[in-house]
């Protein structure tokens, strides 16, 4: 985060050093809208990371931008807030939050990867009509399925349980990471799984050692999109998990009930927001380019 | 998990057609082998079982279950790959070949079967059905949903968004990404990550982001805390609302998302803007043409078809959304759109039918897309 708060600076020392792009009054509107842009961006992000640090009856009290004004007194800034969300129930929803993500990344990549193995290289009976299925069911809205399968959950009474929203968590990602996967794996030379083949290579064999090693970019890609987007998802996890067992919220779900709460938990807010997003911004800056990657390939889809 | 056992796997394949003489140890090593791998996969079910049993039992200590669950979801998914692909192993060399296609495809069939494929077409068929889901009522509760106010408020309200925020996020990410390319390297970088970084943020942590921007309290209520309207106090007009002032308050909603995705936009974006040959551009200028007629006439028209995907993609986004319209305002003041509108009908109001149809609604709108789609890459096989 504090890179980000420095980031709008190094636009501005920047510009006129650089001795290939001098600063010309030709240039001066693109700056200037480039600044305020930033600026317009960095404002909503910036206003919640300072309130989170400040004392809870600051913030009830008046505006964050006012902190300007005292921001090298130490009675500014406090950790109280953490504190206290943690405590009131964020603690329990950080753990549960990566008690859902992190199958529910890995499980789609293990399943998807097998399936797009057999749909690049392995010859069967209806596999373009299958996997044109598999494209088709990418844009499938989410909404959709909702009602028949809670209804299936509640019978099988797997509702407020992990394995179930890993599956629904399988279920939804799955048809892009297939064609992902798919598109990358085929795409690899034959003539590398011939020579394994007459070395005696069985398929099981050629998968592990050598289709997965050679699709890491392509998995990294796709591990990225499907934890931002288990991790920030709302809905499956309300209506599957918080809803039959409130122990099991994640942090989307605790901080919406949160929000719910309005004006008398304003004071919390900040911080239960940042905690929500410290790992995925970590995640994000980590992995930007297999992020950005997989945004690449994910969006020129079909 | 899978790694260490690999060296005997190849052990079997290459011992098994060579048969020689003297390999007894190896064949009795083969069918110990053959048999514990035929137990896996009911093994690995009954470790399901039991986990799922662990995991049910809240009085257990959180982090140990978490850890398990872990564990046993991963790692059991990988185990039951192998074990099925140890048992089609044993199957005669041409069965084998048949078969081992299906245990590789088949699980992620059955999983999109049962997910995707059968909820789709039972969301079709509740939709025909009246609220409790006993009598088949035809196309009446397509009728109420286009006749009743609150249905006609969701869906206006929904195709509102879903025009204003695409054309929004390619606009500024267009211009962003054109800007950018024009900045030394080192600040190019930085200034796309800060537009990029909400994108990692969740529509609900967005809300709440928004939350200080839009806040409003009544006069005599202490000071404002929320940036909109601080503003407006200092300039001496009144505090408003934002969230409650008719129609608006959905364009407020939509900067939420606008926020989000622009930087979806713009990184996409910026990728083809650097794609643009060179020399045509060095050309156009030599010509004496201007930025602007540069970025009309050669930048746009050649990136249109990344700007229709980007276009697209972030339509179906927002003709999804939820989270921001459930967190902010649920539904109220006119802000309900169909997505939100479903939830509430299904889970407040237990009207399954009209539940149903109005997510039918949201797949008939992307359905094109899904055509689209498909027919591309018949087109893309057709041709490889």
């Amino acid at each position: 985060m504090t890179a980000v708060a420095e980031k709008p600076q190094t636009v501005e020392t920047k510009r006129p050093v650089d001795p290939n792009q001098s600063f010309t009054a030709s240039r001066f509107p693109i700056y200037l809208t480039c600044v305020i842009i930033a600026v317009l961006w960095l404002i909503p992000a910036l206003g919640l990371m300072v309130s989170s640090f400040r004392a809870p009856q600051a913030i009830r009290a008046n505006g964050w931008w006012t902190v300007f004004g005292e921001i090298f007194n130490s009675a500014t800034w406090t950790l109280e807030n953490y504190a206290t969300v943690l405590d009131q129930g964020f603690g329990n929803a950080f753990a549960n939050s990566l008690a859902v993500t992190i199958p529910s990344v890995v499980i789609p990549i293990t399943v998807a990867a097998f399936a797009a193995y057999a749909f690049a290289w392995m010859d069967f009976p209806g596999r373009t009509i299958l996997f044109a299925l598999v494209v088709a069911l990418i844009v499938v809205p989410l909404q959709m399925t909702l009602i028949p399968i809670l209804r299936i959950y509640t019978d099988l009474d797997i509702t407020g349980t992990f394995p179930g929203v890993w599956l629904a968590h399988t279920g939804f990602g799955l048809p892009l990471a297939i064609y992902l996967l798919r598109n990358y794996m085929g795409s690899l030379p034959s003539s590398l799984i011939e020579s394994a083949q007459i070395d005696g290579a069985g398929p099981y064999t050629i998968f592990t050692r050598l289709i997965i090693p050679l699709s890491t970019p392509v998995l990294a890609a796709f591990a990225t999109l499907q934890f931002l987007w288990v991790w920030n998802d709302y809905l499956v996890a309300l209506v599957f998990l918080g809803v039959a067992d409130p122990t099991k919220e994640v942090v989307t779900v605790a901080l919406a009930a949160l929000k719910g709460r309005g004006e008398g938990a304003l004071s919390l807010l900040p911080a239960g927001a940042m905690v929500s997003m410290i790992l995925p911004l970590v995640v994000f800056f980590a992995l930007q380019r297999y992020f950005v990657r997989g945004l690449t390939a994910g969006s020129v889809k079909g | 998990m899978t790694t260490p056992l690999l060296p005997t796997d190849e052990d079997v394949e290459v011992s098994h057609p060579t048969g020689e003489p003297g390999s007894r140890d190896n064949s009795l090593q083969v069918w110990v082998l053959r048999i514990l791998s035929a137990l896996v996969v009911p093994a690995v079910l009954g470790l399901f079982f039991f986990t799922f049993q662990f995991l049910q039992d809240s009085s257990r200590n959180k982090v140990i279950q978490i850890v398990v669950a872990i564990v046993v979801g991963v790692g059991g998914v990988w185990l039951l790959y192998w074990a099925m692909d140890r048992l089609v192993s044993l199957l005669p060399e041409r069965a084998e070949a048949g078969v081992r296609p299906f245990v590789f495809a088949g699980p992620a069939l059955v999983i999109l079967g049962f997910y995707l494929v059968y909820p789709t077409i039972d969301t079709i068929i509740t939709s025909l059905r009246d609220s409790s889901g006993e009598e088949f009522v035809g196309f009446a509760n397509y009728v109420v949903i286009f006749t009743e106010a609150i249905y006609i408020e969701a869906l206006r309200n929904s195709f509102i968004w879903a025009i204003v925020v695409p054309v929004i996020c390619v606009v500024v990410g267009l211009v962003i990404a054109t800007l950018a390319d024009r900045m030394p390297r080192k600040t190019e970088s930085s200034f796309k990550s800060l537009i990029f970084l909400p994108l990692a943020v969740s529509f609900v942590g967005a809300s709440v982001v928004f939350t200080f921007i839009y806040n409003f309290r009544p006069e005599g209520f202490g000071e404002q805390i929320g940036l909109l309207n601080s503003i407006v106090a200092a300039w001496g007009g009144d505090p408003v609302d934002w969230l409650r002032v008719p129609f608006w308050n959905n364009l407020f909603l939509m900067v939420i998302l606008i926020w989000t995705q622009t930087g979806f936009a713009m990184v996409i974006l910026s990728s083809a803007v650097k794609g643009v040959p060179e020399d045509i551009v060095e050309a156009a200028r030599i010509d004496g043409a201007n930025e602007w007629q540069v970025f009309r006439r050669i930048t746009v028209p050649t990136i249109a078809s990344t700007i229709v995907v980007v276009w697209t993609t972030i339509l179906i986004t927002t003709w999804k959304v939820y989270d921001i319209v459930a967190v902010t305002t649920g539904g109220r003041d006119g802000t309900s759109v169909v997505a939100e509108r479903m939830v509430t009908e299904f889970f407040t109001f237990q009207n399954n039918g009209v539940g149903a149809a109005l997510a039918v609604v949201l797949l008939i709108v992307v359905t094109p897309i899904l055509v689209i789609n498909v027919r591309r890459f018949r087109q893309q096989e057709a041709t490889r």
